[in-house]
């Protein structure tokens, strides 16, 4: 970043909100927390490979995207919502109502698992709907619509049962059960490969198609995506629903890591999915980020707890000082570089 | 027009109106279903009564919510107050100690340190939290749900490192005085938040204070430009806020007599920033009511109340909650009440067509 010339810094000023997939100088300055990240991540990683015995194999790092597969995917949505300068706190809690749908149809009603899945799916991307129409139609803050949203979502959880329901469904724990091959003698689950799929689609939607750049714009300044005659409205609103979507896809995931629905479930994990977008280099005022740094954000959230389980000393708590930490050291990132940019 | 219908009409146009009626409505529908909700007994020397229970059980909550009426006044938020009241809790706690000490076959008062510098402790880590929060905000000027999110990830962590995962129980029953004890026959909790309210309700009525946190809240630049310390101004009130959720967490971990790092004020943000939006203040800053958001605490948890002495199943209580916040947000919107006005009275001439 020190080599750059002052001339090129400027590139960037004019264009603020829309980020282009790739362009010189200006992705250096903008992809700066990614690239942090990333570096932080493979010293990390090596750290724990020299610290630990049996720490670098193949399968601990799939382990990463296995166990935080949900998670990923709840945090590409998020990172839709606050590209566009919004914010969803209420995917914990329809992750929760999603296991708790399933579980319920499934075990006491007995209806088939493939009906059931796109069921949910189809609920999640109607309730994120409904708050966008909220958000942008009544001109509510997304903060305290999504708030209200997770009071309902975990509200309508204990409606359903305040017990959790375990599944017991054949082709449920089938699927759940699957291991994919991938080198050596590393697998992987479906849960994983869905999130990965996830993941590209999202890097499709936003840097490769109009809803994706209209995203952007919104995020850097709605006023003049509005009057560029972008059609502001459907894409909030379309971002919402895409958040609600990854969240009830989220449910499914978990609930194939779970095996069980619970009101319970997935406290808490809008923070996560928070921080996994900031860290990975989104900027919370909107308008800037990338999808793939999401995932390396999703990743990094997974090495501190695997680093924290590896070294056995460390209570779990350390987590979230770690996390709240490495929150803190990317907002302050995050501030200077505006300021400069400013 | 006449008079009269001026002052009818100047009534229906406070602000504070529909706050109140809606704490009315709700008082109302718990004394229609339980015929002994108003009645108030005086018995060993205190004064018994679902109000009394109301009130004492809403301190932690009212105190809170005049901390973040403050914060949202100056166009802020404060998310990390749960997080506070937990770090304040196992602080006091922990100082006080989590062992029963059996002094000739009786369980004896003893603690760790002196209880004065836990509660100060306690204090003090609170104000620390939100000088923390306040120079993140004013300062590096970073956005004040983000700054405070850092401390609500953190804060839970930090709770849990001082008690070490656990939960400690307190045994010390002088410290039980602050959320259980009563005074002149009413619970000491509520002289606590009654003490905090009408201090910062007499600095905001009767100094420049409130005029100033207005002046920050409707316009930062402006208010810095017409020589408000707007910086030192924000500071402090997250430091208030703080404080207030300091005080909430001695009263929450004296009542239940122990600290839980990880459920100790759980979800109270959320429950704060309900009961301010009730009260009529609003999330854009600038204006803002005080009495507003004490009512707004007390409809919380009337409501609760009623949840629970109806026998509604309380796992609905959350269902009601979202859907009183739904109507509310929705009521405060200028475009739903236009629309709604549209709907209602459809020919009405120059309505707001957009």
């Amino acid at each position: 970043m020190s080599a750059m010339a002052p001339g090129q810094q400027k590139v960037g000023v004019g264009a603020a909100g829309i980020a282009p997939p790739f362009s010189g100088a200006r992705l250096q300055r903008r992809s700066l927390p990614l690239q942090v990240t990333i570096s932080l991540f493979v010293l990390m990683a090596a750290l724990g490979s020299l610290a630990y015995p049996g720490f670098f194999s193949l399968q601990v790092f799939l382990n990463l995207l296995i166990d935080n597969a949900f998670l990923c995917v709840v945090a590409v949505g998020m990172t839709f919502v606050i590209l566009s300068g919004g914010i969803d706190l209420s995917v914990g809690s329809v992750i929760a109502l999603t296991t708790m749908v399933c579980a319920w149809l499934v075990e006491q009603r007995g209806w088939h698992p493939l009906v059931v899945i796109p069921l949910v799916l189809l609920l999640g991307t109607g309730f994120g709907a409904v708050m966008g129409v909220l958000i942008e139609r009544y001109r509510l803050q997304p903060f305290i619509v999504t708030l209200a949203g997770m009071f309902l979502a975990r509200g309508l959880c204990y409606v359903i049962s305040i017990d959790s329901i375990s599944i017991g469904n054949e082709f449920i724990s089938d699927i759940s059960f699957i291991r994919i091959p991938v080198w050596g003698g590393a697998t992987l689950t479906v849960s994983a490969v869905v999130a990965l799929v996830v993941v590209a689609l999202g890097v499709y939607l936003a840097h490769y198609t109009a809803f994706g750049r209209t995203v952007y714009a919104v995020g850097g300044n709605e006023q003049s995506a509005l009057l560029m005659g972008l059609p502001v409205r459907g894409t909030v609103i379309g971002v919402y629903a895409l958040s609600g979507f990854c969240s009830a896809l989220g449910g499914v995931l978990f609930m194939l890591y779970m095996l069980s629905g619970y009101g319970l479930h997935a406290m808490g994990l809008e923070l996560d999915a928070i921080a996994a977008v900031v860290i990975g280099g989104t900027l919370l005022t909107g308008g800037v980020g990338y999808v793939v740094g999401t995932l390396f954000g999703v990743m990094m959230l997974g090495i501190i707890q695997t680093l924290i389980a590896f070294d056995g000393t460390l209570s779990s708590w350390w987590t979230r000082i770690a996390v709240g930490a490495l929150l803190f050291v990317f907002c302050l990132m995050q501030r200077l570089l505006r300021t400069r940019e400013g | 027009m006449t008079n009269d219908t001026s002052l009818v009409r100047r009534a229906l146009r406070h602000r504070l109106l529909w706050p109140v009626v809606t704490l009315l409505l709700l008082l109302a529908l718990n004394a229609a279903f339980n015929p002994t909700f108003l009645h108030l007994e005086w018995r060993d020397g205190h004064l018994y009564g679902s109000l009394i229970d109301i009130l004492n059980r809403a301190a932690p909550l009212v105190l809170v919510a005049l901390g973040m009426t403050l914060v949202i006044a100056t166009r802020g938020i404060d998310i990390s107050v749960g997080a506070v009241v937990a770090i304040a809790a196992a602080l006091a706690a922990s100082m006080i100690g989590g062992s029963l000490v059996v002094k000739d076959g009786a369980a004896a008062d003893v603690s760790r340190f002196p209880m004065w510098l836990a509660i100060a402790a306690a204090l003090g880590v609170a104000l620390a939290c939100g000088l923390w929060n306040g120079l993140l905000v004013a300062r590096i000027g970073m956005q004040p749900i983000i700054a405070t999110l850092i401390l609500m990830v953190a804060g839970r962590g930090i709770a849990q490192l001082i008690t070490e995962g656990q939960i400690i129980t307190i045994y010390y029953a002088p410290y039980f005085f602050i959320g259980g004890g009563y005074l002149l026959g009413l619970p000491f909790a509520l002289f606590i938040a009654a003490a905090v309210f009408a201090a910062l309700y007499l600095a905001v009525t009767h100094s420049a204070l409130g005029l100033f946190i207005q002046s920050v809240g409707i316009n930062p630049a402006a208010a810095r430009l017409a020589g408000v310390k707007a910086r030192r101004l924000t500071v402090g009130v997250y430091m208030l806020c703080a404080g207030c959720a300091g005080l909430a967490g001695l009263i929450i971990s004296s009542n239940v007599k122990s600290a839980d790092g990880n459920n100790a004020g759980l979800l109270l943000e959320l429950d704060a920033i309900l009961a301010v939006t009730l009260g009529g203040t609003s999330l854009g800053g600038g204006r803002f009511s005080l009495v507003g958001s004490v009512i707004g605490a007390l409809i919380i948890q009337t409501l609760t109340y009623a949840i629970y002495s109806l026998g509604v199943p309380p796992e609905i209580n959350l269902v009601v909650k979202a859907v009183v916040v739904f109507v509310v947000m929705l009521l405060q919107s200028a475009e739903f009440r236009a629309e709604l006005r549209q709907r209602l009275f459809r020919p009405a001439p120059g309505g707001a067509v957009r």
